[in-house]
C-alpha cells in the first residue's frame, strides 16, 4: 500500500513535468472523451495514451496491478451494453433473453475503449506525479488554499498506516473471540465492530497529527514554501500533447463520421 | 512574520515560563485537568517534569505549546500562563512539542519536507529553510552521522520509532524555539530507540542553549541531562477551591529524588536503581532457576511447538494465477512452550518477535514450517491454532496486544470482561477475581477508552484471561507502563506460571523477563540468523 504512493525508481521524462500541467493535459482528455459516446474518438484517444505509456515510466504489467479495478469496470461496461442496448443490423449471438448485435456490439465496444481513455490517463498521471509535488503545485501554481491542501497530503501518509491497522485489529479481534467465522450476518457485524475499532484508531492518530502540525505553526495565514513549483519547456510539451490527443480524437470522429454529443438523442 | 533570526545560525534566544495559578478544564470535563499551579522557569533550564498520571502534565505542555485550543467552547481557564511574558498562542514557533506516538510525529513523507515543514509555516525565506534543514539533520544525527544518513527525499515511513522521533526533534529545531516540550518522547521505543533519542536531545540542548520541559516515567534515562525535577500533585485529589498547590516538590534532581524517594516510588514512578518488589516464583530462587530440566518444577508439559517455522505479518499475494508467499521476517524457528512456564523473546526492533508471537498464537498464518498444539492444548480442535475457530482458540491461547486499545470490544467495563465467557458459555465466576485482584472493581461501569495507561494494560490482560486459556502471550506488555502496574503485572503472571498457565512474552524489559524465569530465545534482525531457543535458566 505504502510503496504504491510513492515513485522511488521512477526516473521516467514525465515525472519532471509540473503535475499541474500533466492535471490539465488529463482534464482535457477526458473533458473530450466525456462529451461523445463513439469508438473512433476513444480509440484515438486509446492509441495516444498507450504512446505515453513509456515517457510514464509505465508498462503493461504495471498498468495491470495498478489499474486492474479500472480495466475490469470498463471490459464488464462494453459487455453488459453490448447484451443488454437495442439490438440493430445482423444478430451475432441470441441467447434467451440476452443478444448480441452488430450495432449493439459497436456500441459496447464504444462504451469500453471510453471507459478505458478516461481511465487511462488517471492512472498515468498517479504513476508519473509524487503526490507531494502534486501538492506543491496545487498550491503554489493552482493558488488552492495551503492548508486543505497539507491537511489532505498528511492525511494521505496516515491511510497506509490504517491498512496496517486493519489487519492489526482484526487480529486483536479474534483474540477476543470476534471471528471471520459464521453466518454472513454474523461475518458483517464482526467487520462493523472492526471498522468501528479502526475509526476511533483513525481519529485518534488524526488529532494527534493535528497538535503536531499547529504546534509545528501549521494554521497561519501565511506561510514560505521549502521547494518551489516550476514550470519548465517540457511542461509546453505537456499541455501541447494533452491538446493533440484530445484535437485529434475529436477530429477523427469528425471526420469518420461518428462524433455523436451524448445529449443528443441516439439516432 | 519573518523569523528574528533569520540569517544568522543557531542564534535561540531560550524562553522563561511563567504559571501563575494556572488552571485548566477540558470542555465536557468537571474537574480541573491541572489546577493552580504556580511555576517559573528561567531562561535555559532544563525541568523534567513528574507526576502520578492524571496530574495535568501534558495538558501543561499543550498549554506551552500553545495548542491547547480556545477557552470559550466550553473548556475553562484560570490564573495565567506565559512564555516571555505573552500568551503561548500569540506566539506560534517559539516552543516545539514532540509527543509519544512516532507514527503522528511525521508529516510529510519525505524526509526533508518534514523537517521543512515549522520552517515554511513560520514563514522563512527558502534558503534559510535549507541551510536550517542541513543543520537540523546533522544535529540530531540523520545526516552524515554513524547513527544515519539519509538523503532527503528519503521515505519517513521507512525509518525506525527512534529515527522519526530524531527527525521530529529535526523538525522542530530548524523553527528555532527558545523552549523545548517533550510529552513521553521514548514511551513507545525499545532500549536502543530510547538513547538514541536521549542523547540528540541533549547535544542539542548544549548547541541552542534552549529551555526544556520533558515529562516522562523512566527518571533514570533524564536524570542526568536535566537540572531539576519537578513533582506534580495529582489534579483529581486538589478540589477546586481547595488550597493543594500544583507543585508537590521542585528541586535539584538528587535533592528531589530523595527526598521523595519513597512517594515517587509510591506514585509508580521509575526512580533510578529502583525495582519495585515483585511476588517471586515458587519452586525458583527469584526467578533464576534450578538447574532443573523441562519437566521439573511446576507440570511442565508440553502444550504447543513450532519446527522450522518461517513469518511474515504479509498475506500471501496473487500474481494472475499463481501465489507468491510472502517473504518472511523470520525462517527456521523451532521453540517449544510448557505448562507452567515463560518463554521470553527477544531482539532488537524489526527482528519480527511481535511477528512469531502472533504466529505461534494462531493468528497469523505461518510462510512455512508448522506450530502444532499438543492433545492436552488443542482438546479435539486440531493440531493447528490458525485454523482454529475464534472461540475455540480464546480458551486455548490469550494473546495480549502491545495496544490494548485494539482489543475493546464493548463500550463498558464489565461487558468486556464477561464478552468471552458469555460467548464460550462458561467461567463468568472467574470475572469477579480477576476483578478484584487486577483492581478493576471501581471502574466496572467506565468506558474502556477513558481509562489511563495503566488501566487500561490490566483489563487487556484480565479480558483475555477471562476466557481461561492454557497460554498466554504478551506483546511488549510493559511498554510505557508505571512501575507499579508493572510489578503487579509481573507478579500476577508469576501467580498464573506457578497455577500452570504458560507465558510467553515478547519483551525488551530484562527485569521482567527475570521475574518470570524460564527460556529465553533470542531473534536477530537478518533473516539468515534463525534462532533456537536456549535453555536459559530453570
Amino acid at each position: 500500500m505504502r510503496e504504491t504512493l510513492t515513485l522511488r525508481g521512477n526516473n521516467a521524462l514525465l515525472t519532471r513535468a509540473n503535475p499541474l500541467a500533466k492535471f490539465v493535459s488529463v482534464f482535457l482528455i477526458t473533458l473530450v472523451l466525456a462529451l461523445s459516446i463513439d469508438m473512433v474518438s476513444a480509440s484515438t484517444a486509446l492509441l495516444g495514451e498507450l504512446a505515453l505509456f513509456p515517457l510514464a515510466g509505465l508498462t503493461v504489467r504495471l498498468l495491470w496491478q495498478r489499474g486492474w479495478p479500472l480495466i475490469i469496470a470498463a471490459a464488464l461496461g462494453g459487455w453488459s451494453t453490448a447484451i443488454l442496448s437495442a439490438d440493430s443490423g445482423r444478430i451475432l449471438l441470441d441467447v434467451g433473453i440476452w443478444s448480441i448485435s452488430e450495432g449493439s456490439l459497436q456500441l459496447g465496444l464504444g462504451f469500453m475503449l471510453r471507459g478505458l481513455a478516461i481511465a487511462l490517463p488517471a492512472i498515468l498521471l498517479m504513476s508519473c506525479t509524487d503526490p507531494t509535488d502534486l501538492a506543491d503545485a496545487l498550491a503554489q501554481k493552482a493558488k488552492l488554499p495551503h492548508r486543505f491542501v497539507l491537511g489532505t497530503l498528511a492525511a494521505l501518509r496516515l491511510v497506509g498506516l490504517m491498512a496496517e491497522e486493519w489487519q492489526t485489529i482484526g487480529m486483536a479481534r479474534r483474540a477476543r473471540g470476534v471471528g471471520s467465522h459464521g453466518s454472513p450476518p454474523q461475518r458483517f457485524k464482526a467487520m462493523l465492530g472492526q471498522s468501528f475499532g479502526l475509526l476511533v484508531q483513525a481519529i485518534r492518530r488524526a488529532s494527534r497529527l493535528a497538535v503536531t502540525m499547529e504546534a509545528r505553526g501549521f494554521g497561519g495565514g501565511r506561510r514560505t514554501w521549502a521547494r518551489e513549483s516550476t514550470y519548465s519547456r517540457l511542461d509546453l510539451w505537456v499541455l501541447a500533447g494533452g491538446l493533440f490527443i484530445a484535437a485529434a480524437a475529436v477530429l477523427a470522429a469528425q471526420w469518420a463520421g461518428t462524433w455523436h454529443f451524448v445529449w443528443l438523442k441516439q439516432g | 512574520m519573518p523569523s528574528p533570526d533569520s540569517g544568522t545560525p543557531a542564534v535561540v534566544r531560550p524562553a522563561a515560563i511563567s504559571a501563575q495559578g494556572w488552571g485548566w478544564r477540558h470542555a465536557g470535563r468537571t474537574t480541573q485537568a491541572i489546577h493552580a499551579l504556580d511555576l517559573d522557569i528561567r531562561r535555559g533550564e532544563r525541568v523534567l517534569l513528574l507526576g502520578p498520571s492524571g496530574a495535568g502534565k501534558s495538558t501543561f505542555l499543550h498549554a506551552l505549546a500553545g495548542v491547547l485550543g480556545e477557552e470559550g467552547d466550553d473548556a475553562d481557564e484560570t490564573g495565567s500562563l506565559l512564555v516571555d511574558g505573552v500568551s503561548p498562542k500569540a506566539q506560534r514557533g517559539r516552543a516545539g512539542l514532540m509527543q509519544q506516538d512516532p507514527e503522528t510525529q511525521v508529516v510529510l513523507s519525505r524526509l526533508g519536507d518534514d523537517v521543512a515543514f515549522g520552517a515554511e509555516n513560520l514563514c522563512v525565506p527558502r534558503e534559510e529553510i535549507w541551510k536550517r534543514v542541513h543543520e537540523a539533520l546533522d544535529d540530531v544525527g540523520l545526516r552524515n552521522s554513524a547513527s544515519g544518513n539519509f538523503a532527503l527525499d528519503h521515505p519517513t515511513s521507512a525509518l525506525s520509532g527512534g529515527q522519526k522521533q530524531r527527525l521530529a526533534l529535526a523538525g522542530i529545531l530548524a523553527m528555532r524555539p527558545g523552549l523545548i516540550l517533550l510529552d513521553e518522547p521514548t514511551a513507545n521505543l525499545d532500549p536502543a530507540g530510547v538513547l538514541e533519542v536521549r542523547d540528540a536531545v541533549g547535544r542539542c540542548l548544549d548547541k541552542t542553549g534552549a529551555t526544556l520541559v520533558v515529562v516522562e516515567h523512566r527518571v533514570s534515562v533524564w536524570k542526568d541531562l536535566v537540572d531539576r525535577i519537578v513533582v506534580l500533585q495529582p489534579g483529581s485529589s486538589s478540589a477546586p477551591g481547595g488550597s493543594t498547590p500544583g507543585v508537590l516538590l521542585d528541586g535539584d534532581p538528587d535533592t528531589v529524588l530523595a527526598q521523595a524517594r519513597d512517594m515517587l516510588t509510591a506514585a509508580g514512578v521509575w526512580v533510578p536503581g529502583y525495582v519495585p518488589a515483585t511476588r517471586p516464583r515458587s519452586g525458583t530462587a527469584a526467578g533464576s532457576g534450578t538447574a532443573a530440566g523441562p519437566g521439573a518444577g511446576s507440570g511442565g508439559e508440553l502444550l504447543l511447538a513450532t519446527q522450522e517455522l518461517a513469518v511474515s505479518r504479509e498475506r500471501p499475494r496473487r500474481r494472475g494465477f499463481k501465489t507468491i508467499p510472502p517473504l518472511p521476517v523470520q525462517a527456521g524457528l523451532d521453540a517449544e512452550v510448557f505448562a507452567g512456564q515463560a518463554l521470553t523473546i527477544t531482539g532488537p526492533n524489526g527482528a519480527g518477535k511481535s511477528t512469531f508471537a502472533l504466529t505461534l498464537a494462531g493468528l497469523l498464518a505461518p510462510v512455512s514450517g508448522t506450530v502444532t498444539a499438543a492433545v492436552g492444548l488443542s482438546d479435539g480442535a486440531g493440531t493447528d491454532p490458525f485454523k482454529w475457530k475464534a472461540q475455540q482458540l480464546i480458551s486455548r491461547i490469550g494473546t495480549v496486544f502491545q495496544e490494548p486499545e485494539h482489543q475493546f470490544v464493548t463500550g463498558r467495563v464489565l461487558d468486556e470482561l464477561m464478552f468471552g465467557p458469555k460467548h464460550l458459555g462458561h467461567g463468568e465466576d472467574r470475572v469477579d477475581e480477576l476483578l478484584e485482584r487486577l483492581r478493576l472493581g471501581h471502574l466496572v461501569d467506565a468506558n474502556p477508552y477513558t481509562l489511563s495507561g495503566g488501566e487500561k494494560r490490566r483489563l487487556s490482560v484480565a479480558t483475555v484471561l477471562a476466557a481461561h486459556p492454557r497460554v498466554l502471550v504478551l506483546d511488549e506488555p510493559t511498554f510505557g507502563q508505571d512501575a507499579n502496574t508493572w510489578a503487579e503485572l509481573a507478579s500476577f503472571l508469576s501467580e498464573l506460571l506457578d497455577a500452570g498457565t504458560s507465558v510467553v512474552s515478547v519483551t525488551h524489559d530484562q527485569e521482567f523477563s527475570s521475574v518470570l524465569g524460564g527460556t529465553e530465545m533470542r531473534l536477530e534482525p537478518s533473516f539468515q540468523g534463525g534462532a533456537r531457543q536456549e535453555a536459559g535458566a530453570a
